[in-house]
């Protein structure tokens, strides 16, 4: 319970950030990659301040045995920047570019009342949902099963 | 212009804030594409995850319906951005582990090499796909 008390309140840190920081409004975001435009410099403000603190934080954190209310950190292991990722992260980039929302804003921008979160929202999670569908058998060439005939 | 920096600044420490009490009192990375689809599994173990997000909407709410000098401009209605963009945004979230808040706020906290690299790339392909449907196309 303790738990999701505080995933409460860091929800609620995250959203009031996204808020101040009016990254709810996708045109700020937009007016960011606009490099050749009329640049908004206001998100590099917003992930260098939200870095900065990371970066100090996190040394800190994870140097203890474990957090205070689990007996693990649950962190990512892998180290090799490999293809998915790159693909992936450009991928995401494109789609950022398109619409200015990314996930963050775009849950907290609903609150606007505007319908442009909820349809980016539901086409998230559409198109996470066809990468799951899709990763065995773009992984499949690596491991292949002998059982499984591969069918292109 | 001077505000919108001051307010950016103080936003991004809020959310370094919550990724550091998430990380340090759960061990969780706060990292929403990530959020959205753990919370979409609706396992028990999970359950955490919906209170975020619920915390989330009430820190939206909190800003716009408490705290804003004024009130958030509301962009043009452009559903067919949302759509190609959102399922883009989903698509590739998953595939490359993380997003904005995942590789960037988390994965450059933990010096991840894995997170700076997908932070440059998807920097730069979103200004390049920014310069093209504004700049190319004229949208």
């Amino acid at each position: 319970m303790r738990e999701k008390g505080l995933a409460l309140i860091a929800g609620l840190l995250f959203g009031l950030g996204l808020g101040i920081s009016q990254m709810i409004d996708r045109e700020r975001v937009l007016g960011f990659l606009d490099v050749t435009g009329d640049w908004d410099p206001t998100l590099a403000f917003v992930m260098g301040g939200a870095v900065l603190v990371t970066l100090i934080s996190f040394r800190f954190v994870l140097r203890r045995p474990h957090p205070i209310f689990s007996t693990k950190f649950y962190l990512p292991t892998r180290n090799d920047i490999d293809r998915p990722l790159l693909i992936g992260a450009g991928l995401f980039g494109i789609g950022w570019g398109i619409a200015g929302y990314c996930p963050g804003p775009a849950i907290t921008a609903t609150v606007l009342g505007i319908a442009n979160p909820f349809i980016f929202l539901a086409a998230m999670i559409a198109g996470s949902l066809a990468y799951r569908a899709i990763a065995p058998r773009l992984a499949a060439p690596q491991s292949p099963t002998p059982s499984q005939p591969v069918t292109k | 212009m001077e505000a919108s920096w001051i307010a950016g600044l103080i936003g991004g420490i809020l959310i370094g804030l919550s990724a550091t009490i998430l990380l340090a009192f759960n061990g969780r990375i706060a990292g929403i594409g990530g959020m959205v689809n753990g919370a979409l599994t609706f396992a028990r173990a999970e359950q955490w995850r919906w209170w975020f997000l619920g915390g989330m909407l009430g820190g939206g709410a909190w800003y716009e319906y408490g705290l804003a000098p004024q009130p958030t401009p509301t962009s043009t209605f452009a559903p067919w951005a949302m759509v190609i963009g959102g399922f883009i945004v989903g698509f590739g979230t998953r595939m490359g582990n993380g997003c904005t808040s995942g590789h960037g706020v988390c994965g450059l906290g933990r010096l991840s090499g894995r997170s700076l690299a997908a932070v440059m790339t998807f920097m730069v392909t979103a200004a390049v796909t920014v310069f093209i449907t504004r700049h190319v196309i004229g949208l």
